[in-house]
């Protein structure tokens, strides 16, 4: 009887404010160490936390996102460790009554199956600094730049039964939190961060013991992390041995993942309510504002995708599942003025330029104007298919607007069909053997054997006759 | 529950202090006779009432989310023990 895996997930997601949570220090990444770090994020006696109000309302519109219940009093407390990175000797989290309780996220699967993952909760949290161990002979560096950024952590429920299931769960959050502009949802500067809970069990057994891989900051990982942590417990409960609960660490390089604390020294963090803060009030008021407020959602953007551009279920999936996907698209498709042709482009050609070169879209070289120009070129027939990406390589190359390329280059179309015709006469003409062969095939073969006469006409026309006229000419001619 | 010295021995590593065995009974006693109280408050009939996180019958004052801290890095690495580059250094510490 095969394995029943089970899978949760606890996702850390870094609030774009502009402050921190509990002191008016900025927000940003690449800053010289701790030069962002204030008193009160350095854990100095007789400082005191005041909260953001934007963090505050930003997790509050998650919770609504995702049609969970608003704590309306959440409680902030202290969970008690020692690390040097954590310089207060706790970090300010929320646990009995966090700010965003139990919701619904709707994932949909590649077969198009949809299914529900519960999160159990969401609540707000401060990070800690960042331990750094290279270039200190033998120390370790700390920096308190990061210390104090607002995170929620959203927990799921066990729902997840593999890795599939588990990737599209966080792609999906990753678009409701990008949409609703709460994070940046930059994962290369960690601004979500996955943890794994996988456990496996025969189907209608009790929940097996669980591990928990920590840390993952990319799709791709996680998806590779939860495939070996899986065959892991199997081989090891098939060799009869048993699953140690503990924490485990991933190695996206070498595919490699090692335990990295045995849960039987199990922390013992003393929460308690936090005495420097008192319960954060949410009225009806604000929920109102916040709702009247609420961008819209990926699941409403693929339902009007589908509506309005006459788009298919699978490509308004990929197009509505970031922001700046989705937003690109909907340039394209408004300058070039063609729904189908916008949305091949921005997933095919577009795409994987983009994957090669490791560019997010908002980093893309063609401008959406530029693609829009291009495929309205493309669809008025002043160019080719063929000739359009060839347009678009010196569009990506910076040399300059699609109409000025096509203009430079001398790739317009010929529509002039007097001229074509005089090239495929001179083809005819000198080809007798071709012509005759072809002369002498029955239909299909004609069809296989025109193509001779196709690449002719493009070599000589440096590809620049509409293929259609080109063929029905040839057809014509070659009767 | 009742404190013992191995628990006094845990409760002392989590807080990071220092215990000598010496004090370890004397503070047993101390800390049981605190835990004594405790007990005698859960014994209330608290059925009809709210958990309650804060004494205060008031909420938290939000700020408003603009930066309004200056850098003060120089002053915090020249009281620290050890400082490079920038950093806090501390004994190495690896996961």
């Amino acid at each position: 009887m095969s394995w029943e895996v089970v899978i949760g997930l606890e996702i850390h997601v870094q609030l774009n404010t502009v402050s921190k949570l509990f002191s008016g220090s900025k927000l940003s990444t690449g800053a010289e160490p701790n030069t962002q770090a204030s008193l009160v994020d350095l854990g100095m006696p007789g400082t005191l936390p005041v909260v953001n109000k934007e963090a505050v309302r930003k997790a509050a519109l998650f919770g609504l996102a995702i049609n969970a219940d608003i704590c309306r009093h959440s409680v902030f407390e202290r969970k008690n460790y020692f690390y040097p990175d954590l310089p207060k000797g706790y970090q300010t989290t929320q646990l009995a009554e966090p700010i965003v309780g139990a919701g619904i996220v709707e994932i949909q699967l590649e077969s198009g199956e949809k299914k529900n993952v519960r999160i159990h909760h969401a609540h707000l949290e401060e990070d800690a600094g960042k331990s750094l161990h290279e270039d200190f002979h033998g120390m370790t560096g700390i920096d308190l730049n990061r210390a104090g950024t607002p995170l929620i952590e959203v927990v799921t429920e066990p729902d997840m039964s593999n890795a599939e299931e588990a990737v599209a769960f966080a792609r999906k959050l990753h678009a409701i939190v990008t949409s609703i502009g709460i994070c940046d949802g930059d994962m290369s500067q960690g601004n979500m961060r996955f943890d794994v809970n996988v456990s496996i069990r025969k189907p209608g057994d009790e929940l097996g013991t669980r591990t928990e891989t920590k840390n993952l900051n990319s799709f791709r990982f996680m998806e590779k992390a939860i495939a070996l942590e899986v065959e892991r417990q199997i081989d090891v409960l098939e060799d009869g041995g048993k699953i140690v609960q503990e924490t485990r660490l991933y190695n996206g390089d070498t595919h490699t993942a090692r335990s990295m604390r045995s849960k039987e020294d199990a922390n013992d963090y003393r929460y308690f309510p936090c005495p420097d803060l008192l319960p954060v009030a949410i009225t009806d008021a604000d929920l109102e504002e916040l709702k009247a407020a609420m961008p819209e959602l990926p699941n409403a953007r693929k339902a009007r995708f589908i509506d309005d551009y006459q788009l298919s279920e699978y490509d308004a999936d990929l197009l509505s599942g970031s922001v700046a996907t989705a937003t690109f698209f909907e340039a394209v498709s408004k300058a070039g003025g063609d729904a189908k042709l916008a949305a091949n482009w921005v997933m095919g050609e577009m795409a994987a330029r983009l994957n090669a070169e490791e560019k997010a879209i908002s980093d893309s070289p063609v401008s959406a104007e530029q693609l829009g120009q291009l495929i309205a070129r493309l669809k008025d027939g002043t160019i080719s298919s063929k000739i359009a990406k060839q347009v678009f390589e010196a569009c990506w190359a910076g040399e300059g607007d699609p109409d000025a390329i096509i203009e430079a280059k001398g790739l317009k179309q010929m529509s002039d069909s007097g001229e074509l015709e005089k090239i495929v006469d001179d083809i005819i003409a000198n080809n007798a053997p071709q012509v005759d062969d072809y002369r002498n095939s029955d239909d299909a073969k004609k069809k296989k054997k025109i193509g001779f006469f196709v690449g002719q006409a493009m070599k000589a026309t440096q590809g620049k006759a509409n293929p259609q006229q080109l063929n029905q000419l040839l057809q014509k001619k070659l009767q | 529950m009742a404190i013992d010295s191995k628990v006094v021995a845990q409760v002392a590593h989590l807080a990071r202090l220092k215990v000598d065995e010496a004090d370890s009974a004397a503070l047993s006693d101390r800390l049981n006779d605190i835990l004594a109280m405790v007990d005698q408050l859960q014994q209330a009939d608290v059925a009809d009432v709210a958990p309650m996180a804060h004494p205060l019958d008031v909420t938290q004052p939000l700020r408003e989310d603009e930066v309004s801290e200056p850098n003060v890095r120089d002053k915090a690495l020249d009281i620290a023990p050890a400082a490079e580059d920038g950093c806090f250094l501390v004994p190495r510490v690896i996961e």
